[in-house]
């Protein structure tokens, strides 16, 4: 049986464990019909030429997890921001994990989506803005919709600025082959409120104390996983994904975000790791006065493959957006940017920047960049540039003037060429750590105050 | 300090010095002054240890030592600074950082240890202080957006920051208007001892009111044509380099 086949039918089975009366399920059973009539995403569609997608799909994935596995705080204290307050949403295998969690209902809603989906209490805003921004010709996020059941709920009413931030952290506790996981986040900031979102993904190496299989036939875990966002009007969103995982797993992440007038949200990914990563980040500008940032840093080696596909649907005149990806791929790494800017015939007088560029050190690493820029309007400014090349010889010799050694200046180097994006990240403490993975992971250790 | 023998290099299969010859001494500032196109950031570029630079014939000793198959940043480590006539903007690492690593970096190199950070902001505090740089400048990503002037400022408190026994300065004075050239040219002669030695790249001789050299040669066409001392400075001023 194909994976697509097990899908569709581990359907019926998923859905006894759902109440098949509500809306919710409506929207599931719909999602898993598109979903078996359109199937998985082909090497020779446009959308997915670049990721070899196929090598992760996995026949023995399954959405069933066999048992649930706990984790010890000092499994999981790395994977936190520390030093620092914060609302907390910990996932261990797609579960909820409360014991290191921390959630609220006072001021704002931070919980967890099962709590809301399908809770009377919750059905306004359910109806109001569950599903609404999905790609519906998009394979995982209708895959996601089919098995829509856990994942992080935030609610910001009116006016209110959040004073923590939230962490949303995700961990294959390593224990379960075979995971297809499936989060699911709805994220809604009311007028004028404000907030700040880290959602993070990592996975334990296979725990062979717990793992029930031998590790030899053990499966990577697959997270698709969706998240939708709605940022109204006056209100402002910092949004960071960290994907720092183990060489071996994969993450497709498809995030809707839906802008109203004068709002202002930012979406930073920082893909450090993973063997095959996917991000679908799109951004909708539904009012006047908008501005959209959208910005990342990918730095892998070995064989891995990032893939970042963005896209700004400029509907409204007098916007702006702002894109800076960075990329740095070693050894045989691979990486796609597509950058997809629609500017409709009313959005004029808008501003859409956006900038890729990527150092290649590997001398068997590859990078796609696809600038793809769709302009209706004729009063627009609209530019791009994407650069892929090797450490600037010029750069190298001033610093090797200095006394630095050929090494610690071309580490110096990269290191400066990532660290570019980080201006705009208002949170010390998510900075810092940014900054020291970026130095791990170049292996720069010269002191830098970071 | 600095002995060049019959140097002859060549970019590119590009013969541009043939043959130059030139003794420092600690305690000496020399000024070399040319014409464009005579060959005067070869020079200095080649001091300095760049590689796209090939040299043909001939040696540069440096204390005695021949130079030529070290590298960079084995030069600076000996004592070797070179301010650069456009140096390089590096978004991404701030002044102080950058100057915290050079140091550090020349420290390890000679088997020290590293200096506190205590020691260190105390020295940038006052260098800067010298050169007339304030605080805000030194949390600025290195050479980014600065001016003309800032760049050169900027260079010479590395200078100040990690006291070469050789600097080379590469057309320090272009760019800069006479204030910064005050400023620039009192740093250097305040950082100018007995033990030390400077190599001053020049086109015009308006640095050299400020900084007074005690020899000045003049470079055409890849070799040292004519020397004297700071009246050969003015004469050029005055004739032009064609009445050599």
């Amino acid at each position: 049986m194909s994976l697509k086949e097990k899908l569709v039918s581990s359907f019926l089975a998923f859905e006894l464990d759902t109440d098949t009366n509500s809306k919710v399920h409506e929207i599931r059973s719909k999602s898993i019909k598109d979903f078996e009539k359109i199937g998985f995403p082909h090497s020779k569609d446009e959308y997915w030429k670049y990721t070899p997608i196929k090598k992760v799909l996995n026949e023995e994935l399954t959405i069933f997890k066999k048992k649930r596995h706990l984790l010890e705080f000092d499994k999981v204290k790395d994977f936190f921001l520390g030093g620092i307050e914060s609302y907390k949403l910990v996932f261990i295998d797609g579960m909820y994990d409360p014991l290191w969690s921390s959630t609220t209902h006072e001021g704002a809603d931070i919980c967890i989506l099962s709590s809301v989906l399908e809770n009377k209490k919750y059905s306004n805003v359910i109806s109001k803005y569950y599903n609404k921004l999905i790609n519906e010709k998009e394979s995982f996020s209708l895959l996601n919709s089919s098995f829509t059941k856990e994942g992080a709920f935030i609610h910001v009413p009116k006016n209110v600025e959040l004073e923590k931030p939230v962490e949303i952290v995700h961990i294959n506790s390593g224990g379960e082959s075979s995971l297809m996981l499936q989060p699911r986040s709805l994220v809604i900031l009311e007028k004028n409120s404000k907030a700040q979102i880290i959602e993070s993904h990592y996975s334990l190496s296979v725990n062979e104390k717990i793992h029930s299989d031998k590790p030899s036939t053990y499966v990577d875990p697959l997270t698709n996983t969706v998240t939708e966002i709605h940022v109204n009007e006056n209100a402002k969103l910092d949004y960071y994904k960290i994907q720092n995982d183990l060489e071996t797993t994969s993450i497709i992440d498809s995030t809707y975000i839906d802008q109203k007038s004068n709002s202002e949200a930012s979406c930073h990914t920082f893909s450090f790791g993973g063997n095959l990563v996917r991000n679908n980040l799109n951004f909708f500008q539904n009012g006047k006065n908008i501005n959209s940032i959208l910005k990342g840093i990918t730095i892998i080696g070995s064989d891995q493959h990032i893939d970042h596909h963005t896209l700004v649907h400029h509907s409204n005149p007098n916007c702006e957006s702002h894109q800076d990806y960075k990329g740095i791929y070693n050894d045989k790494s691979t990486g796609v940017f597509n950058g997809r800017v629609l500017v409709e015939k009313v959005a004029q007088k808008i501003n859409a920047f956006q900038q890729n560029n990527n150092l290649i050190i590997g001398d068997n690493a590859t990078v796609n960049s696809k600038p793809q820029l769709e302009i209706f309007a004729d009063d627009v400014k609209c530019s791009h540039g994407c650069t892929i090349g090797q450490i600037d010889e010029n750069a190298l010799f001033y610093l090797k003037t200095r006394g630095i050694n050929d090494n610690d200046a071309k580490g110096l180097l990269t290191y400066a060429f990532a660290n570019n994006v980080l201006e705009n990240v208002g949170m010390q403490v998510l900075k810092t750590k940014i900054k020291e993975i970026i130095a791990r992971k170049i292996g720069i250790n010269i002191g830098l105050e970071l | 300090m600095l002995k060049i023998e019959n140097l002859h290099v060549s970019i590119e299969g590009k013969k541009i010095l043939k043959g130059l010859s030139l003794d420092v001494k600690p305690g000496e500032i020399h000024a070399i002054m040319g014409p464009n196109g005579s060959g005067k950031s070869t020079l200095s570029s080649v001091i300095a240890g760049n590689e796209d630079y090939e040299v043909v014939k001939g040696n540069i000793f440096y204390n005695g030592e021949n130079i030529e198959d070290l590298s960079a940043d084995e030069r600076a480590n000996r004592g070797i600074f070179m301010s650069f006539q456009y140096p390089v903007a590096i978004p991404g690492i701030t002044v102080t950082n950058f100057i915290k690593t050079a140091i550090n970096s020349n420290l390890k190199a000679r088997g020290e240890k590293e200096m506190p950070a205590g020691e260190m902001l105390k020295k940038i505090r006052e260098k800067s202080k010298l050169l007339e740089i304030d605080s805000k400048f030194l949390s600025r990503s290195l050479n980014e957006g600065f001016s003309g002037g800032e760049k050169k400022r900027n260079e010479i408190f590395q200078m100040a920051m990690l006291e070469p026994n050789l600097a080379i300065l590469d057309e320090t004075d272009s760019g800069l208007d006479i204030d910064a050239l005050k400023v620039v040219a009192n740093g250097v002669n305040k950082l100018k001892n007995d033990d030390n030695a400077i190599v001053i790249i020049t086109h015009y001789q308006r640095l050299l009111d400020y900084i007074k050299p005690d020899f000045v040669h003049v470079l055409q066409e890849g070799t040292i044509s004519k020397s004297g001392d700071k009246s050969l400075a003015l004469e050029l001023e005055e004739k032009g380099y064609d009445w050599i």
